[in-house]
Parts: structure tokens; C-alpha cells; sequence
């Protein structure tokens, strides 16, 4: 890793240095970001803390050469107060881009995302979640790949060689929103002799039908989402996260009609240990220019269902979501999400809102808010009932 | 016979003039949107850098900078990437929009920050574009078949002989009644647009300034000021590093391409 890292930036800087007359762009930018979260709630346990600040840097370098190949790194770090676990550093990218004619081939640290709905990205798995970030899943850990693309007029084929598995993060013993059980990261398991390094593999064909956007996967090889096995020594019981190797077939399409915008993802996995079929859908449908002013109102209707139920590694396995997104398009592009999340087999129930706003060209405000309202206790969302938050998040961008 | 052929006449003279006169209004105000349209095709495609200035009533100023790539299409309205380079949060987004002579066009968002491509309603054709006092309908692309026409008259803007046209946007969905162009007779460039809002009163007001020439044959503006009359704001708009026939094709303007933009 280290080593990468050096080869990084001294590339980088010998790119920022002698970029050549043949270069078409090199720049650094970024941002650096204050957070502070509060924790209304008493923790659960005693380690835990109700307030946490944090720090966290995300430079980018990126130089293009005049053929349209790339080079890209993105180190990220965090320091945090209190969580020993959620002060890290991950590399989100390191890759070299080499552009042909009719198709181009990455290489290296890289970041992709499938999938179309606002909230439970089912069938995006090419990317570790950094799950210490933030509980969204939209954070995700810098993936190994050597990754073909080659886009034709009958659509695009994407085939992914992924030689080094990231374990998932974890909240530490002084973190909130963390599972009631310590989970013990440095024993984790693997179902494959090759543990971390087993290759794994994907290959995605993707195309736009008229109104459609269509994408079908399959992906072969460690699950990104482990299983836990209790373990038992003197310190009282942990969690080991396990690993399977899995066989999964995905689906993600979104359609536009007028205002509406249809979603659907859908995803197949077998295993030794399960099969299972799971599948998240909705809409959403735009107001737009509400009341004669600029802003823009969507609706949003979605519905997940996991056929594991109770069993499922996720925490929504029958709910529906309804939220609302609001657009103000002023000149601070002000934006504000707030949503439920209901359990249809209980009264559990998740809300959450998300809120932005930029001040002058540098700054931006983000506001985050998740509260758990009353899960129950078969739900995996209940360690966290006392781990309501709110996330205040000041950003500068270079 | 006799008589009813004076009739006739009488009855053509009494509806003639009125009837070829409407006629030729709107049949003429078509053929000067044809001919417009027509000294433009040809070009293939460009890129050029644009940069908002966005203005308060209070005259507090924010800037957007954004790099253009534009591929002509036969029989059809263009295809254009938009890539953002300021502000600085938003860098890396980039727009890929096919325009359509009828219908909505189709568009895509790209998300640097979660690397996602969203499909996005193009419904929305009177809603500001970056917060600015632009729609989405005053900047793609404009084909003849997005109005109807009707010349109003002839008259001299700014020392330029012009033709004074109205037109009426076909989509429902527009955020307008009409329009009002002052486009001159020489070259057919549009230099003033009025914009009348959904209750016809005037909204806005778009000048257009120091054309430019490129390849002996394409006018493109240096630059845009849009006045909003009603709440006060203004955005202007600075085009520079027009680069003709660059070479562009069908292959940089898809979903790849649109992930690969920065």
C-alpha cells in the first residue's frame, strides 16, 4: 500500500512538474472538510461518546494526455475524536485510463457505482462500503481492478478483473452506530482458501432503449457484505465477519416518462450457505417550477423487498420508502432530501434528511439527520436505536 | 353571370389583402427562422468555454465556468456535453443532453462525487439552469420546429436593419407565451430576445453581443446578458475559445464518455 502510494505521488508530481507540451491537464483539487455529529441519545455503551468532531481531506490529481488517456489519484484520510477506527486513510483511486479508438481499459485503484434508486443501492458491488463513513453506503473503499470497456452501438460490455478483496469497516469500540457486539475485524474469514486475494470477476452489459436505461451484471467471486460468526475468549463475545464466495446476477434499469422517472434493481445470489432473490423499485415525480418559482419538488416512492426476510445481511428487507426532495436552483444550489423508511412487518421506521447549501464559491454546509424510531428487536437496526444523530458538515473545495 | 362574378371579385378584394397579409406574416416569419437555421448547418462540431456570472438584485455576483462540446446531427437537434469546472463542489459534473427537433430531449447527469450516471427528466424546460436566470429552453439548441412564427415587422436595432419576429413555442411545457426576436437582415443572427412569461407579461430580456466569425461562415456571440425584470436578477454569459470541427464524434457523446469527462 505504502508503496503505491509513493509511486502515486511522485507520479503526480513529476506530471505537475514536467507536464509536457503535449499535456492537456494537470490539476490538483479537492476539499477538506469539518464534521462534528451529535448524539442525542444516551449510548448504549459506556465507551461511547454524544458528541464526535472529525476532519477529513480528499485531494485529487488528475493529468489527461492529449489522446484523452488519464491518470487519476485520490488519496482520502479522516481524523476522528473519538473512534480510533474511523480515523483512516483508504486510497478511492489510483488508476491509469488508456483510451483507444473503440474502447479503455483502467488499471489500478478505482471506484465504479451501479444502480438507479435514492436509497438501499442493492445491486452496486464492485466497491467495498465504507460503512464507517457514513451508514448510507454511498461511501465506498478504493477497489484493485483492471477494468475493459468497450462501448458499441448495441450497447456497452464492461468485464472487471478484481484481484485484491477490501474488508468492510466497522465502527470501533468508542464509535456510535455500531452493531451491540464489538466486531473483530483483524480475525475476519473467508469461505475461499485465497481469502483476500481471490479474483474475482464481473462482466455488465449496459444500454439505453428510447426512454430506458438498462443494465445487466453477472459477478462472480467474495461478497461484499459478510456474514458474522460469534466468537467466545476472555473479553467476552465478538463478531468475525465471514466471507462468501458468491455467484450473483444483477439488474438495474431507470426509465423516464415526462415527470416520471421509474426504477427498478434486482439481484440473484447463490452461495453454498443461501439463494436468495431481493429487489428494490420506485419512482420519482417532479414538480417542477413549484408556484411559479424555480424550485422543483419530487416525490419519491420506494419499495424494497429481500426474500431472506429477517434472515437478510441488510437492514431493509420489506420496507417502503416515501420521500420528498426539494430543489430551490438559486445560485447556493440550496437542496434538501428528507424521507421514512417504513418496515412493513413492524414499526420500525428510519427517518432521515439530508440538507445542502453553498456559501460564496469555496464553501458548502451539509446537514445530515437519521432517527430511529422504535425498532424491534429480531430488526438490525436495533443496536442502533439510541444512536440517533445529527451531522454537521463544513467543506472547502479547492 | 355577369353579376356574380362582381361579386366574386368584390368578395376577393374585401377578404384578399387581410387574409394574404396574415398569411404572409407567418408563412414569412418561418422562412426567415429556415433561413437562419440554415446558414448555421453544416458546422459538424465545436467546443467552447462558457462562464456564467449570475447577479443579485443586490449586485452580489456568483460564477459558474463550464467547458461545451456540441455535435451537429442530421435531421435532428445536437448532441452536447456540459462539463462543470466551477464552483469548485461541483466540479466533474457533467451533462450529456441529445436534443430533439420534437419531442423531449434526453438527458444524463453525471455524479463525480458516487461516479453515478442518473437519467434525468428533460420535462423541465422553463426550470433555471444552474441557478441562473436561464432555462433549459434559452440554452439547448434551438431547432425551427420548437415554434411557430409570425414576422411583426422590419426596423432598425442598434444601426442594423432587423426583422422583428414573434415566435411561439410548440411544447406545453414552456415556461412561455412568446417571444420576441430582433434578428438582422444580413446575416440572420438574433441580437434582442423578449420573453413573455406563461400570464404574457415580459419576464426577461436577452441581448446578444459581439458576434464572431468562424470558419468564414458560423456567427457565435462573445456574449449573453440575460435581465430578469421581474425579480430583479441578471446573468451574463462569456463564450470564449470557439474551436470549430474539432473532430468530435458519435463515440464522445455517451455514457462512457460522459464518466470519462472532467
Amino acid at each position: 500500500m505504502s508503496k503505491s502510494i509513493c509511486i502515486a505521488v511522485f507520479l503526480a508530481f513529476f506530471l505537475t512538474c514536467y507536464p509536457g507540451h503535449h499535456a492537456v491537464a494537470s490539476q490538483w483539487s479537492g476539499y477538506v472538510a469539518l464534521e462534528g455529529r451529535y448524539f442525542w441519545e444516551k449510548s448504549l455503551h459506556r465507551d461511547q461518546r454524544e458528541q464526535n468532531g472529525s476532519v477529513s481531506f480528499e485531494p485529487e490529481f488528475y493529468h489527461e494526455w492529449d489522446n484523452g488517456s488519464s491518470f487519476v489519484f485520490v488519496p482520502f484520510a479522516r481524523l476522528d475524536s473519538s473512534d480510533s477506527e474511523r480515523s483512516h486513510f483508504d486510497l478511492r483511486e489510483l488508476n491509469i485510463l488508456y483510451l483507444a479508438d473503440s474502447w479503455e481499459l483502467h488499471v489500478g485503484i478505482g471506484k465504479v457505482f451501479w444502480g438507479v434508486t435514492e436509497f438501499i443501492h442493492l445491486v452496486d458491488i464492485i466497491n467495498q462500503t465504507d460503512s464507517i463513513e457514513s451508514i448510507d453506503g454511498e461511501d465506498k473503499l478504493g477497489q484493485p481492478m483492471i477494468h475493459l470497456s468497450i462501448p458499441r452501438n448495441w450497447g456497452t460490455l464492461d468485464a472487471f478483473l478484481l484481484p485484491y478483496f477490501r474488508e468492510r469497516t466497522f465502527a470501533g469500540k468508542n464509535g456510535r452506530l455500531r452493531p451491540g457486539l464489538l466486531i473483530n475485524t483483524e480475525q475476519a474469514r473467508y469461505q475461499s482458501a485465497a481469502e483476500q486475494s481471490h479474483l474475482d470477476l464481473a462482466i455488465r452489459y449496459s444500454n439505453t432503449f428510447d426512454d430506458a436505461d438498462v443494465g445487466i451484471y453477472y459477478f462472480n467471486g467474495t461478497a461484499r457484505d459478510p456474514l458474522f460468526l460469534p466468537e467466545f475468549n476472555a473479553s467476552g463475545i465478538r463478531l468475525i465477519p465471514y466471507y462468501l464466495q458468491i455467484e450473483q446476477l444483477g439488474l438495474d434499469v431507470q426509465m423516464v416518462a415526462g415527470e416520471w422517472l421509474w426504477k427498478l434493481e434486482a439481484l440473484q445470489r447463490n452461495s453454498d450457505d443461501e439463494r436468495y432473490f431481493a429487489a428494490t423499485g420506485g419512482f420519482e415525480y417532479t414538480f417542477v417550477s413549484v408556484k411559479d418559482t424555480n424550485m422543483d419538488l419530487g416525490m419519491i416512492g420506494e419499495f424494497v423487498w429481500d426474500e431472506r426476510q429477517e434472515g437478510a445481511t441488510t437492514f431493509a428487507e420489506n420496507d417502503v420508502l416515501v420521500a420528498c426532495r426539494l430543489a430551490v436552483n438559486d445560485a447556493a444550489s440550496t437542496e434538501l432530501l428528507t424521507g421514512v423508511l417504513q418496515d412493513l412487518d413492524s414499526n420500525s421506521k428510519l427517518f432521515t434528511l439530508e440538507a445542502s447549501r453553498r456559501f460564496g464559491d469555496n464553501w458548502k454546509l451539509r446537514l445530515e439527520s437519521v432517527i430511529f424510531i422504535d425498532p424491534e428487536e429480531t430488526d438490525q437496526l436495533y443496536d442502533l436505536r439510541d444512536d440517533d444523530y445529527l451531522r454537521l458538515e463544513l467543506l472547502y473545495y479547492f | 353571370m355577369k353579376n356574380r362574378i362582381f361579386l366574386l371579385v368584390i368578395a376577393l378584394l374585401a377578404v384578399f389583402p387581410f387574409s394574404a397579409l396574415a398569411e404572409n406574416a407567418e408563412d414569412r416569419g418561418i422562412s426567415i427562422a429556415r433561413e437562419a437555421d440554415l446558414r448555421d448547418q453544416g458546422f459538424q462540431d465545436f467546443t467552447s468555454s462558457m462562464k456564467m456570472v449570475l447577479r443579485n438584485r443586490h449586485g452580489q455576483e456568483s460564477i459558474r465556468e463550464i467547458r461545451i462540446k456540441t455535435l451537429e446531427v442530421e435531421n435532428d437537434g445536437d448532441k452536447n456535453l456540459n462539463i462543470f469546472d466551477t464552483p469548485k463542489d461541483v466540479k466533474g459534473t457533467a451533462l450529456l443532453t441529445f436534443t430533439h427537433k420534437v419531442g423531449d430531449d434526453d438527458q444524463w447527469l453525471y455524479l463525480p462525487a458516487l461516479k453515478r450516471v442518473k437519467r434525468i427528466s428533460s420535462r423541465n424546460k422553463s426550470g433555471s439552469f444552474m441557478g441562473s436566470e436561464f432555462a433549459y429552453e434559452d440554452i439547448s439548441s434551438q431547432e425551427v420546429e420548437k415554434y411557430t412564427y409570425k414576422w411583426l415587422r422590419d426596423e432598425k436595432y442598434e444601426g442594423m436593419d432587423c426583422f422583428v419576429s414573434e415566435r411561439y413555442p410548440v411544447d406545453k411545457n414552456s415556461g412561455y407565451t412568446r417571444q420576441l426576436v430582433w434578428m438582422d437582415t444580413k446575416e440572420y443572427r438574433a441580437h434582442k430576445i423578449e420573453f413573455y412569461d406563461r400570464k404574457n407579461a415580459h419576464l426577461k430580456t436577452l441581448t446578444i453581443k459581439g458576434y464572431q466569425q468562424y470558419l468564414n461562415k458560423y456567427w457565435r456571440p462573445d456574449e449573453m446578458s440575460m435581465v430578469n425584470h421581474q425579480n430583479g436578477k441578471s446573468t451574463d454569459l462569456f463564450w470564449s475559445n470557439y474551436t470549430f470541427r474539432v473532430g468530435l464524434k458519435d463515440k464522445d457523446f455517451n455514457k462512457n464518455s460522459l464518466k470519462r469527462s472532467r
